[in-house]
């Protein structure tokens, strides 16, 4: 009886949940189906699958995207590595120091890379895109992997080591496959973010780049509301898809999110 | 010895690198020019612009720290409140119920910005519900609650069942038993996620963006965005940067070295 009755404490939850989050989701499908006078139809994605700029822009979306995270994990994997390292950081305030800047606001972080840029001759464009976009997301790719690395059971590298292998082995063998969770963590955290940034992109490249996420602003912000619901779609089957991969979708609650 | 020098160079390079645009601001927040970037001499008149909020016409640029500010903590206190009572709830599920509940929290955190933004953005527009003020906060609260779930779960995991039953088998109503029992023993994962939701909504452009509507509501980052697009940045915000970024970098620092010296006091006993 008892237990029932507090099992019904989620039940406001669920409510919120359907209407602010399964519901919006079920619009953004609704209105991919329909014309603007709301009748259905399928011309919006298909207008998204034939449309050279729309295709171009996605293509370029997803290979920054790519790009950005493979130099997130290159970069944030060392530093998380040796942050966790009892022997070579013994101080909280290090990791600290690289969640900081997170605090503040993005867009003039942004905003102040690319004047930086501008004052030493750096022409905005790719490079510069790319630049910003490590610096922006590096932070959510350190963080996951220095949180599932400072748990791991230190003993089975001791163990592998005692066996006999090299201290590179042990690392390939042993730290590299414990801690591919958080490796896909923030993976997770930094892929479909890059894809949808708008305003970021366009800062840092002078207009000349767009990333799909400002085509999907520029649409829903002219008014064409179904293009753009469209276009979300189009993401939301990605990260359906991304996620239905990593199994994440059926997994149990866990804490420990920063 | 030469693995710990490499260490700490590559940390070391990380760091400046991810703090240059941060100095280039600090920098800059003391000089007149209304170009970042420009050094016309040192001066704090932009300071005390900002802390006398005289500012030529940008005075809307206080208005927009109000409104964030606002909408931080109100979203923040909803979604604390309706975040721990929904994890009491979950606590107590099993099966099914369970997964499909933890699924759908798992959606706003996994879902990118813009997407939250453009759903919630359509429910409003579908609904006839005028957007402003309460379209952002319950906007807000829709991606920070999830947050707050998953800080008070394992505080709920940790805690021991028997003490809440055996409060009411003392007597002791619901009410108090929740106040008096299991709210105390939540409190460190609450304030933890509402610190989490806080930060959140302070930080949120994409949602705000699409959810704000049309009556010319701006939160410091749709500021910084319109500004940034009409070309020039109100040179008011290099200080104000600046200022934000000391605040909550002495914060964090007193915060943890304590815990530093702490956890080395416990290492020598």
């Amino acid at each position: 009886m008892k237990a029932v009755k507090r099992s019904a404490w989620a039940l406001p939850y669920a409510i919120f949940l359907i209407f602010f989050v399964v519901l919006p989701l079920v619009l953004v499908a609704v209105y991919s189906f329909q014309d603007g006078s709301g009748r259905f139809t399928f011309s919006n994605i298909a207008k998204f699958f034939t449309d050279k700029d729309t295709l171009s822009t996605f293509a370029v979306s997803m290979e920054v995207a790519i790009e950005n995270t493979l130099l997130c994990i290159l970069l944030g994997y060392p530093a998380a590595w040796i942050l966790s390292n009892r022997k070579l950081n013994r101080s909280a305030v290090t990791i600290v120091l690289f969640i900081l800047p997170m605090w503040i606001n993005a867009l003039m972080r942004t905003l102040a890379t690319a004047e930086l840029f501008n004052m030493l001759g750096i022409t905005l464009g790719k490079g510069t895109l790319l630049f910003g976009m490590v610096y922006d997301y590096l932070p959510f790719m350190i963080y996951p992997i220095y949180n599932v690395l400072e748990k791991m059971d230190k003993s089975y590298g001791e163990a592998a080591a005692d066996l006999g292998a090299t201290p590179w082995r042990v690392f390939w063998k042993v730290t590299v496959p414990l801690s591919m969770p958080g490796v896909a963590s923030g993976v997770l955290m930094v892929f479909m973010p890059t894809v949808s940034t708008f305003a970021i992109s366009e800062f840092l490249t002078n207009n000349k780049i767009k990333l799909f996420g400002t085509i999907i602003q520029e649409n829903i912000n002219s008014s064409m509301w179904n293009y753009g619901a469209a276009l979300a779609l189009v993401m939301l089957v990605i990260i359906g898809l991304t996620t239905l991969l990593q199994g994440k979708g059926d997994e149990e609650l866990e804490g420990g999110v920063i | 010895m030469m693995k710990k020098i490499l260490a700490k160079a590559y940390i070391g390079i990380l760091l400046v690198l991810l703090y240059a645009p941060l100095v280039f601001i600090a920098v800059f927040s003391f000089t007149e020019s209304k170009v970042l970037g420009n050094w016309k001499g040192f001066s704090t008149r932009l300071y005390r612009n900002l802390l006398t909020g005289d500012m030529q016409g940008n005075s809307s640029l206080l208005t927009a720290v109000e409104n964030t500010l606002l909408i931080a903590v109100v979203a923040a206190l909803f979604a604390t409140i309706l975040g721990t009572v929904a994890a009491i709830g979950i606590h107590n599920m099993t099966g099914r119920k369970r997964q499909a509940i933890s699924f759908l929290n798992n959606i706003p955190m996994i879902n990118p910005d813009i997407i939250t933004g453009v759903s919630l953005f359509l429910l409003f527009v579908f609904l006839h519900i005028s957007q402003g003020y309460v379209t952002v906060i319950l906007a807000h609260i829709t991606f920070c609650t999830p947050y707050v779930v998953l800080s008070v779960m394992p505080k709920l995991r940790q805690m021991n069942p028997n003490i809440y039953e055996a409060a009411l088998d003392l007597g002791a109503t619901p009410g108090q038993a929740l106040r008096k029992v299991m709210i105390p023993q939540l409190r460190p994962g609450m304030v933890s996620g509402f610190i989490l939701a806080f930060t959140m909504s302070l930080d949120d452009f994409a949602v705000t963006f699409f959810t704000r509507g049309t009556i010319g509501l701006d939160t410091l980052s749709t500021y910084i965005y319109t500004d940034a697009r009409k070309g020039g940045l109100t040179p008011e915000l290099r200080p104000l940067m600046t200022l934000i970024f000391l605040i909550i970098l002495i914060l964090l620092l007193v915060i943890n070295l304590r815990q530093d010296r702490l956890q080395k006091k416990a290492e020598k006993i």
